[in-house]
């Protein structure tokens, strides 16, 4: 009976122990919907760390949740809005450029945007890495409330490199005597109110903001690595948006009551970049090969689960004027692939892998981890090429290796997904990426004459050119990147994000610059708290 | 690996403790802090690409932003002068600045170790609570329904892999019941769920030997002998039972601190706890050395902290020791 009794104590000892420590904890959970809006906090989950303060590292996650501005802003086409800048020109002959600064702009800390002070933040984006030192700059100079920028030759991408987080203006405050980067201070309508990181920051509503002021008045981000994870926090309704979602959990949260899923697909591209000097893959026809053996339908249905995502050409449908939709669209034909190895005199080994003069032909094929989907498509289209006889070894290492393999000339395939609206008009990476010398993530010892032309006349035509004339330089490089396969397009990308039902006007920015933190507002009626 | 302080004759034994696990912490450092630098040389590929990538991103790595990053770092100097001058800011306790962020390693580690010790300390308590009573009950009917029941737990939660575990109480606790916050760090509620998913398989283990302990003091001839001397059942289990089942317990928990260093490692990861297991896992994907190293660091030292602790404990519950000693 006295066992009984000490069994009884201790268990009930345990429980109470156990229950005071949860109801402890509970008691200071955050936001309910009947919090005022004024106190409320939009809370936003992302996979992206806060890697530095530097503008060229996690810069975009200060753009993002409207912190900073750049000079330039840009609609969902891609169209040049006005950011800092309220008005900008260029000279006939499209090398001096002048863009005047919005007046009544102010930093964080009530200081006003002086223009000698935005030039210095531009020349020192340009003497860093990052998309303004691929710019044929000659001199950033200020003048009255204006900064203008001198080029060597024209260069009709400038505003919409001037619109990529790399180039944000940063109150002179923002600084420490070093010239590093401090603290956050910018001009947004949001300033930020405390800084953890590289996991999580909070902003509020700038009251002194020139333009509209936000509806919402604080916000945080909260960088959580593992997809699942951020899928489960809004699902729970701890947060009232989620980015980057795992294909599994966004089957599971379209179906769920509690949360809506925002999509939309975005200028980015999962292509295999290929070694055109490597002496198996020269000839087109070997890329081709490549090409018909994969099965695109298939890896967008089954791996990334939206078949809207089958990649028939380079560019998606969200870049409007570089989709040609009368090109043909890029098909499987596993048998023309295997005719095409033979015309190039490979013959069929005993396991069906191709050889000639005693070697099998077998490339490596390189990608990195750090976007999920990359490893299961590799995965995919090894076994997709091996139907067709091409025999593949996968290795997955850091996304920088493949740019060093490209520098050293060991690559032969890789696997990336290539964003072609990092600024809103994708001539800036396409010189990179198909320029002479071939890019990190675009061709590799690949020449193209006319394509070269063609690029070098639309990046420097006069701002004073018709749509026409642009449109029919875009179709052609659009047409010759098609046929001669330099990489070799595998699917599309959607930009998916789970909001919470308490939370309206949520639309997803197709380019990536904003979570337009400043348009949303709390649903109203708000929704009960569950 | 017998570790042996260089002199332990005619000091308590508290300094005993302490000189023994300080010269087994200097070795710990040297040791660790050695592998991880060839460890991290002899990876395939080029550091300054991959510090390239974590600064700027897969977007904007680029050959010109890896030159950037190699000048500025001098990551072309030789190895050996490399390896020296490590081991010159080791002894000056100058971790060096992360590559990645720029940040003094110290300040960064400084930052996360608190998380960490808060997050394991937690769990150790909660494993405390859950697993001793529960072992104890029990151990007190050796074969009812109590100790079967908790056999069958301790071998389901020991089976169970942290990630797992993890998820399921997220599922559980944040999205069916949504009485807890799923992951995240600044509420005090956010501890709970990692700390639970540390604690249970800690406690599972506990649980047991706690059991066990509890069965052989409940056989035993002092325990006996209280109870015949006229003391009640919970009196003979306060003033003898208690310790005596507490110092198997406790010493084991120096054994379950590998499963506890381990599983920060996942478990901050999976509810985005800001500690250094957190950190070390970006750290090795940025190829952050200095980061790396100084977590490893950190999490090899921590490890002599928890078990001098231990050895504290121990002997303060089991005053025999100080005699032996």
């Amino acid at each position: 009976m006295r066992t009984s009794l000490i069994r009884r104590r201790c268990l009930l000892a345990a429980m109470a122990l156990i229950g005071a420590q949860a109801f402890a904890q509970t008691t200071s959970q955050i936001p309910k919907a009947a919090d005022t809006p004024s106190t409320a906090v939009l809370r936003i989950v992302g996979p992206w760390e806060i890697s530095g303060l530097e503008p060229a590292s996690a810069g975009y996650l200060f753009a993002r949740m409207r912190v900073t501005e750049t000079l330039i802003d840009a609609d969902d086409s891609g169209r040049a809005l006005p950011g800092l800048a309220s008005r900008w020109e260029a000279s006939s002959d499209g090398l001096r450029w002048r863009f005047e600064l919005r007046a009544s702009a102010r930093f964080h800390d009530g200081t006003s945007v002086a223009a000698d002070h935005v030039a210095q933040m531009l020349r020192r984006a340009a003497s860093r890495p990052g998309v303004l030192a691929n710019a044929p700059i000659k001199l950033i100079s200020a003048e009255a409330g204006a900064v203008v920028v001198q080029l060597n030759k024209p260069f009709a991408a400038l505003p919409a490199l001037l619109s990529h987080s790399s180039t944000m203006v940063l109150a002179p405050s923002s600084f420490d005597a070093k010239g590093g980067v401090a603290r956050i201070i910018g001009s947004g309508p949001f300033r930020i109110t405390s800084l953890d990181p590289p996991q999580r920051f909070e902003v509020s509503a700038f009251d002194r903001y020139d333009g509209a002021l936000p509806l919402i008045q604080n916000a945080s981000y909260l960088s959580v690595s593992r997809a699942e994870t951020r899928a489960l926090m809004v699902e729970a309704a701890q947060v009232e948006i989620a980015f980057g979602l795992d294909p599994a959990s966004l089957e599971r949260l379209r179906k769920s009551s509690r949360v809506r899923v925002e999509s939309v697909t975005i200028p980015r591209t999962m292509i295999l970049k290929l070694n055109a000097g490597h002496r198996w893959l020269a000839d087109v026809r070997a890329r081709e090969a490549i090409s018909l053996a994969l099965n695109r339908a298939g890896i967008a249905r089954a791996l990334l689960r939206d078949p809207a995502l089958t990649a028939n050409q380079l560019f998606p449908p969200t870049l409007a004027g570089w989709h040609v939709p009368t090109l043909p669209p890029l098909r499987m034909d596993v048998v023309r692939a295997r005719e095409l190895w033979s015309e190039l005199g490979w013959q069929r080994g005993r396991d069906g892998i191709f050889e000639r003069n005693g070697e099998r032909l077998s490339f490596t094929l390189r990608t990195f981890p750090d976007r999920p989907e990359l490893p299961l498509v590799v995965a995919a289209i090894q076994e997709q090429l091996r139907q067709s006889g091409v025999q593949i070894r996968v290795a997955i290492g850091n996304s920088g290796d493949i740019p060093l393999r490209h520098r050293d000339g060991s690559l032969e395939l890789a696997l990336a997904a290539r964003q072609y609206g990092l600024v809103p008009d994708p001539i800036g990476t396409l010189l990179q990426d198909f320029g002479t010398k071939g890019g990190d993530w675009g061709a590799m010892h690949w020449k193209n004459g006319s394509l070269q032309t063609a690029l070098n006349e639309l990046s420097s035509l006069p701002p004073t050119a018709t749509d026409a004339e642009r449109m029919k330089l875009r179709a052609f490089i659009a047409q010759v990147l098609h046929e001669e396969l330099p990489v070799i397009p595998v699917a599309w990308y959607r930009q998916t994000a789970a909001v919470s039902p308490r939370i309206d006007g949520m639309t997803i920015d197709p380019l990536e610059r904003s979570y337009r933190i400043d348009r949303m507002r709390w649903a109203s009626p708000a929704p009960r708290e569950r | 690996m017998q570790l042996h302080p260089p002199a332990r004759i005619g000091l308590h034994p508290f300094a005993q403790i302490g000189l023994h696990r300080l010269w087994q912490a200097l070795l710990v450092a040297l040791v660790v802090g050695t592998l991880t630098f060839f460890l991290l040389r002899l990876l395939p590929g080029d550091m300054a690409f991959r510090i390239a990538a974590s600064r700027y991103g897969y977007d904007l790595v680029s050959a010109a932003a890896a030159e950037s990053v190699r000048a500025e770092l001098g990551l072309d100097r030789p190895m050996f002068l490399a390896l020296l001058s490590w081991w010159r800011d080791l002894m000056q306790l100058n971790l060096g600045n992360s590559l990645v962020s720029g940040e003094p390693v110290l300040h960064e580690l400084a930052h996360e170790l608190g998380n960490t010790l808060q997050l394991a300390g937690v769990a150790l308590l909660l494993s405390a609570v859950i697993g001793v009573p529960l072992g104890m009950l029990a151990g007190s009917r050796p074969g009812g329904v109590i100790d079967r029941v908790t056999l069958a737990l301790a071998v389901l939660l020991r089976a169970l892999p942290p990630f797992v575990l993890g998820l399921v109480l997220i599922v559980v606790f944040a999205v069916q019941v949504s009485v807890l916050p799923a992951a995240g760090h600044g509420a005090p509620s956010h501890i709970v769920l990692p700390a639970l998913t540390l604690a249970l398989p800690l406690a599972a283990l506990s649980c047991r030997v706690a059991r066990d302990a509890m069965v052989s003091v409940g056989q035993s001839a002092y325990f006996a002998f209280a109870l015949t001397k006229g003391l009640s059942q919970r009196q003979a289990l306060l003033r003898h039972g208690l310790r005596n089942v507490g110092v198997p317990v406790v010493a084991y928990l120096g054994v379950q601190m590998v499963v506890l260093v381990e599983g920060v490692v996942i478990v901050e990861t999976l509810f985005a706890w800001p500690g250094i297991g957190h950190a070390l896992v970006h750290a090795i994907f940025g190829r952050d050395v200095p980061m790396i190293q100084g977590t490893a660091l950190a999490m090899g030292l921590l490890f002599v902290l928890f078990n001098a602790l231990i050895d504290v404990a121990c002997h303060t519950i089991d005053p025999r020791r100080k005699a032996t000693s």
